[in-house]
């Protein structure tokens, strides 16, 4: 893998962003307000309905994804910039779930943008020692 | 029970990401992603014990989200995790010692507002 550190950062965190909110988005295709959870055991026989199926893949994806990001990235990196994700969320319930994006929604959106610009275009990803890893 | 769901799921979030953030620092850098790398790196990680107790809170946070989206919509669910922020930020300097600089403080109190405002 001889991508530059900047790039293979960048490909990641969006890897990490886009499972992690589509794979929200599916979870709540799959449970809907009616559903019940009370038992062990209906946890376990919602976790084969198939949005929610479909929604625990991209969420292994994320935290699979994040390790790798985490492996090179501080947390006080990755927390902020993937924080896009919520900006994500947003979008896809305005764009999928008809709800609606108030202007108090959109300042909301507009603030962790200017954050995350903050965090990934002014530091490091990382600022302490880190070794290769054995493989 | 909303409130105690989500107390559930912030603590058990925030054990989860500072246990993975130390674990992952402990495995060192991954870089190579061929399949044979990908798979000897997972079966390291599967002993590291901060990766096995992270897997553990996040599992709890899992199950408390999934009850939490039972009862409440995506657009309060996903925002209230934020709150993980600013105390997983706290801790990444205190606990994982790295160097929070002012960018990084500003840039994550933005997210927070930013968060909370998208959440209303």
């Amino acid at each position: 893998m001889s991508a530059s550190p900047r790039l293979r950062t960048w490909l990641c965190t969006l890897v990490v962003v886009l499972s992690n909110a589509f794979g929200d988005f599916f979870m709540k295709r799959g449970l809907l307000d009616s559903t019940r959870l009370s038992t062990p055991l209906e946890y376990v026989t919602m976790l084969f309905q198939p949005w929610v199926t479909l929604g625990v893949i991209l969420l292994v994806i994320w935290q699979l994804s994040r390790m790798t990001l985490l492996s090179w990235a501080d947390l006080s990196y990755v927390l902020p910039v993937t924080s896009v994700g919520y900006v994500l969320v947003a979008l896809i319930g305005w764009a999928f779930l008809n709800e609606s994006i108030s202007v108090t929604r959109w300042t909301g959106i507009v603030l962790i943008m200017a954050g995350v610009a903050l965090v990934s275009g002014g530091s490091a990803p990382s600022t302490v020692y880190r070794h290769e890893a054995k493989s | 029970m909303k409130w105690l769901l989500v107390a559930l799921m912030v603590g058990s979030t925030t054990v989860g990401e500072i246990l993975q953030a130390a674990g992952m620092r402990h495995h060192g850098q991954i870089h190579d992603f061929r399949p044979g790398a990908i798979g000897r790196a997972l079966s390291l990680l599967a002993r590291n014990r901060f990766v096995i107790g992270s897997v553990i809170a996040m599992a709890i946070s899992f199950f408390a989200f999934m009850k939490l989206l039972s009862m409440t919509d995506l657009s309060f669910a996903v925002p209230v995790s934020a709150v993980t922020y600013a105390m997983e930020t706290v801790l990444a300097k205190y606990i994982l010692k790295e160097r929070v600089n002012a960018l990084r403080w500003a840039g994550a109190t933005l997210v927070v507002c930013g968060v909370m405002l998208v959440s209303l």
